[in-house]
């Protein structure tokens, strides 16, 4: 458990420094420090164990059906890194509190970095895969954070960007990868791919497998041609820099290098990849650091150097180059880190970077330049410094990777490259601090608060103590480490300054002398080689990326131009293209089903049918008559419902016509009555033809549907509607009962439907649209009894009848057809009626609720019904119904169903009446008409409308 | 019967479809109307067709058509009363907020600016 909390702790902990910044950065760094502390803790707890050759390991399901496990482990290497990312972020911590400016938003700044060192320690310490992989996307997020920390600066946004981009697209490649290795392993568990490296280099997709991890791991770390990210991730704060860049992000990517190269490494596809982009990097980038005069960049160019040279010591593959590399990961990160931090306390101190206008600080600022002297020395690889020790360990196993045909070249470039890293080191510090004082610096230089050079004093006495006495303060460390990797197997090394006089002595001697040198005509090496064109990796990156913006634009543009039947006729396109994709891939032929007989009365339904689609089509721009038939099509589905057995649906769809068919006409009062021909006549041809093909194919679908056997799972429902839903009309009970959560569902969504008309019905009260109802005038001639009396008393006669058969329809609804549905649309007709009849300012006159209160009602009753359910300790929405005795009456059934029901009705009701009673608020006011007074409603005829069709 | 059905249902479709392409609001919503009729049959139809056989429990009646696709189209139909229901209101809404019913905005324009 504790070591799935030294991971999680910092990410616990994030939430801290936001909080705690409102008592000082002080206090806010003290808390943040504490946490990494805390974690650090933790983790050396496990410390003894793992030395004595135990692997600590936790492990929870997470997704077990994925492969995903919320699993960690820790041995030599891991915990060597862990400790690395805790020991080092303490100490950028105290850096940073002293760094950063008082309006720099300290609390943000700790939150992102607690956030990246909990994804660090993640990648170190998972031991599934998978969760490794998240905490290596989660590391490109925080950092991206990170990095782009100073919103304000255009470089930092694009620098974080960049850094976003090609990480996390490596990491993409990388889950591939991982995927791939898990098919080969059978096992997402690291431990147990560890053991599998024969396995894995004999298996087929051992080269795509590691091109991809290879791709997700040079991102990450920078290698070429993937290393132009990270000189741009220096517009971060150099707190952010310096941990990057020395112990973590960029490191990870090595430290996967170093995982897997048990599985991976070996192989000669791994020695050219491998080791042939960290050579090429570590030459490459070191070249281009000798001329960057931003000292941030000049060190950015370092690490991808130092980084290349890592890699290449994994890509040798023998146990010395790997024990090397460990011993490398550990020196560089002190002494890079320590230089990052001196590079930044220029900046802030003398508020440039710029190594030409830099110069003679060592008399000015004699603590930090003391120490930024001895981290280049050991950067250059410079004895009695670590950085001496594990070079020399480079060049000896670069001088023993030699194959055949060149013999010479890795030495020789290995030689190449220490002896730039050389120039670049001595051009730091010499042009940076040795020579005379200048008196153009834009501040005039001091040593900074303890704060900040403390911790840099702090790795620079390790990196002396480590040069000093190598084997008694990094040897168990390294020995643990390299022990993990090679799996008890390590070589025969000796961690020591002096070893003779060796050929890596030489060429590390050829190298001082030769970077001495270089430095020394640096000026017009540099005019040399300003002269030869360089490609520019930012602008070909931001080309490439505005190529892919403009290219999605133009494609997006060209397809989604605002032309929404343009849409419409896409997605008809599509359904078709599936259709015929189904067709000619499923089965063709018709079913062999008994078909069932059909008289001539369906015969004449479906004729009307067919005659009112073609009349719907034929005079779709003649409104009314569109209209009306399309409520005679409506009229035979529900006779074909009431035909095929399903008088309920008969019952609804009858109804719900009625109710359409009106609010439909309320709503053509205000439009256009008659649609202008527009289209043209092959757009016409264009649509008749997707429309007569979908036709068919849904008709070809139904019918080979309908021609074939089934099984259903309603058996139940019929077995158990009487027993177990108390009713004998199964729809109902399905509704109210079995399915009662989707009932409940759906009338929330038909409630929100009603909430919404009421929204945009009441905004039309205002605005351009208050506007134009003032100025409607009738264009249709009214009436001169607007209030005829013969309807007007024969409604308010049938009105209680109705509403009595509405509740008739109601309690009937659970034993036969009718039910809170049916009956709610049977009042909702009730009530518009007399709408209809006496007019909307009568109606509205003697409702005195509001609509979408019912409807607020109604959920709330069927919520609660369903909520009774728990009193009884049984889960939402159970039913419970029993039969009662009453005087007279007799035996009666209730069921808490019903009430349910009473909520469906509610809503119902509410939903419909809400969109009728507000369009005829709309009515009224557009033609405020007086509401009559007298009892017999008559109503004085009215002048003939001043104007007519022909529109406003 | 099921010939009738199912080319019923197709003609339900072909002419919502043909009206779901027009370009004014009105016959769109009439188009989408006529297009649920024809889910709703064809959901219902997939409980197969029969005659006389409802699915209401009588006593030493055991033959019952599939009550569970009744159950589900009814909601769907209520369901579509209340979507349409809503269209309708949203293109009165948008009439008398712009004085037009096309459905489509002006053709979006081409950004003149690429991104740079």
């Amino acid at each position: 458990m504790s070591l799935a909390l030294v991971v999680l702790l910092p990410f616990i902990g994030a939430i801290l420094p936001p909080l705690m910044i409102r008592s000082g950065r002080t206090v806010c760094a003290t808390v943040t420090g504490s946490v990494t502390l805390s974690s650090l803790v933790l983790l050396l707890i496990h410390a003894p164990a793992v030395y004595r050759g135990e692997v600590p390991v936790v492990a929870y399901e997470w997704l077990p059906s994925l492969g995903l496990r919320f699993s960690f482990f820790a041995d030599g290497f891991g915990l060597f890194f862990a400790a690395l990312i805790l020991a080092i972020g303490l100490l950028i911590i105290i850096y940073a509190r002293f760094y950063l400016g008082r309006d720099d938003p300290m609390g943000r700044f700790y939150c992102y970095l607690l956030l990246f060192q909990g994804a660090m320690l993640g990648i170190v310490l998972s031991d599934n895969v998978l969760l490794l992989l998240i905490f290596w996307e989660l590391t490109s997020l925080s950092s991206f954070l990170l990095i782009g920390y100073w919103r304000h600066l255009p470089e930092g946004r694009q620098g974080a960007r960049m850094a976003l981009a090609v990480t996390g697209g490596g990491g993409l490649a990388m889950l591939a990868g991982m995927l791939l290795l898990g098919q080969i392993t059978g096992s997402y568990e690291l431990t147990e791919i560890l053991g599998q490296g024969e396995l894995v280099r004999a298996s087929p997709l051992y080269l795509p497998a590691l091109l991809l991890i290879l791709l997700g791991a040079f991102t990450k770390s920078a290698q070429f041609p993937f290393h132009f990210w990270l000189p741009h991730a220096m517009a971060a704060p150099t707190p952010v820099s310096a941990y990057l860049h020395s112990a973590t992000m960029v490191k990870a990517g090595i430290f996967l290098l170093g995982r897997l190269w048990p599985v991976l490494a070996g192989t000669e596809a791994w020695f050219l990849i491998v080791g042939g982009t960290g050579l090429v990097t570590m030459v490459i980038a070191a070249w281009i650091a000798l001329f960057k005069d931003d000292l941030k960049a000049l060190l950015a160019f370092s690490t991808v150097s130092h980084l290349g040279l890592v890699t290449m010591l994994w890509g040798f593959a023998t146990p010395f180059a790997a024990v090397a590399a460990v011993f490398h990961i550990l020196n560089h990160a002190t002494f890079k880190c320590a230089l990052f931090m001196t590079a930044g306390i220029v900046d802030h101190e003398v508020h440039s970077r710029d190594a030409r206008r830099l110069g003679g600080l060592l008399h000015l600022m004699p603590i930090t330049g003391t120490l930024a002297l001895v981290a280049s020395a050991s950067m250059a690889g410079l004895p009695p410094l670590n950085g001496f020790l594990s070079k020399e360990m480079m060049l000896e196993a670069a001088g023993h990777a030699r194959p055949p045909a060149y013999p010479w070249l890795v030495p020789g470039l290995a030689t190449f490259g220490a002896l730039l890293s050389v120039a670049y080191s001595a051009r730091y510090a010499v042009h940076v601090f040795l020579g005379p004082v200048r008196d153009d610096y834009p501040q005039h230089p001091h040593d900074p608060p303890a704060g900040m050079w403390l911790p840099v004093a702090v790795l620079v006495a390790l990196v002396v103590l480590i040069g000093l006495f190598p084997a008694a303060i990094a040897g168990p460390i390294v020995a643990g480490a390299s022990d993990a990797i090679l799996g008890g197997a390590l070589p025969d090394y000796k961690l020591a300054l002096w070893h003779g006089i060796t050929p890596a002595l030489l060429m590390s001697a050829v190298a001082t002398a030769g970077g001495l040198v270089l430095l020394a005509l640096f000026w017009p090496v540099r005019a040399v080689r300003d002269a030869m064109p360089r490609p520019e990796a930012k602008r070909i990156f931001d080309a490439i990326v505005l190529g892919a913006a403009n290219a999605a634009r133009r494609a997006s543009y060209g397809l989604h131009n605002g032309q929404l039947q343009r849409y419409v006729m896409f997605f008809v396109v599509s359904v078709l293209v599936l259709i015929l994709v189904g067709w000619q891939t499923g089965r063709l032929d018709a079913g062999t089903r008994e078909p069932l007989a059909a008289g001539y009365l369906a015969g004449i339904a479906w004729l009307l049918l067919l005659a009112g689609c073609i009349g719907i089509v034929a005079y779709h721009r003649q409104r009314f008559l569109a209209l009306i038939l399309t409520s005679l099509v409506g009229l035979i589905v529900s006779l074909a419902f009431l035909y095929l057995s399903a008088p309920d649906l008969a019952l609804t769809q009858i109804s719900v016509e009625v109710v359409t068919t009106i609010l439909m006409l309320l709503a053509l009062n205000f439009l256009p009555k008659e649609t202008v021909a527009e289209s043209s006549v092959a757009r016409r041809l264009r649509d008749g033809a997707l429309a007569l093909g979908s036709g068919a194919a849904f008709a070809a679908i139904v019918h080979d549907v309908l021609t074939r056997d089934f099984t259903s799972i309603s058996a139940y429902h019929l077995e158990q509607s009487k027993p177990g839903g108390g009713g004998t009309n199964v729809v109902n009970v399905i509704l109210v009962d079995f399915r009662g959560y989707d009932t409940y569902g759906e009338i929330i969504v038909l409630g929100i439907a009603g909430l919404a008309i009421f929204a945009l019905l009441d905004g039309a009260l205002r605005g351009p649209a208050a506007r134009r109802l003032a100025r409607w005038a009738p264009d249709q001639p009214r009436a001169a009894d607007l209030h005829p009396l013969i309807p007007v008393v024969a409604t308010r006669v049938m009105l209680p009848l109705a509403l009595m058969v509405g509740v008739y329809i109601f309690l009937r609804g659970h034993n036969l057809p009718g039910g809170g549905f049916i009956s709610a649309l049977v009042v909702a007709i009730a009530l518009l009626m007399q709408y209809m009849a006496s007019g909307f300012g009568w109606a509205e006159q003697r409702i005195r609720f509001d609509y979408h209160v019912l409807i607020g009602w109604g959920v709330l009753i069927a919520g609660l019904t369903g909520l009774g359910a728990w009193l009884f300790g049984l889960p939402f929405l159970t039913s419970g119904f029993d039969y009662f005795h009453f005087p007279v009456v007799g035996e009666v059934e209730l069921a808490t169903a019903a009430i349910f029901d009473l909520g469906v009705f509610l809503t119902v009701v509410g939903a419909v009446m809400v969109a009728l009673a507000n369009l005829s608020r709309i009515a009224r006011r557009a033609e405020p008409i007086p509401v009559p007074q007298e009892p017999m409603d008559y109503t004085a005829p009215v002048p003939e409308p001043a104007t007519t069709a022909e529109g406003r | 019967m099921e010939f009738l059905v199912a080319t019923g249902v197709g003609a339900l479709t072909a002419s919502g479809v043909y009206l779901l392409l027009r370009g004014r609001t009105f016959a769109v919503i009439l188009g989408l109307a006529l297009l649920s009729y024809a889910v709703n049959v064809y959901l219902f139809a997939m409980g197969r067709l029969a005659v006389g056989v409802p699915p209401i429990i009588r006593d030493g009646v055991t033959a019952y058509t599939d009550p569970l696709p009744q159950a589900l189209v009814l909601t769907a139909i209520v369901i579509s009363f209340g979507m349409t229901s809503l269209i309708v209101i949203l293109a009165l809404r948008a009439y008398l907020e712009t004085g037009d019913d096309h459905v489509s905005a002006e053709p979006l324009a081409e950004p003149d600016d690429e991104l740079a």
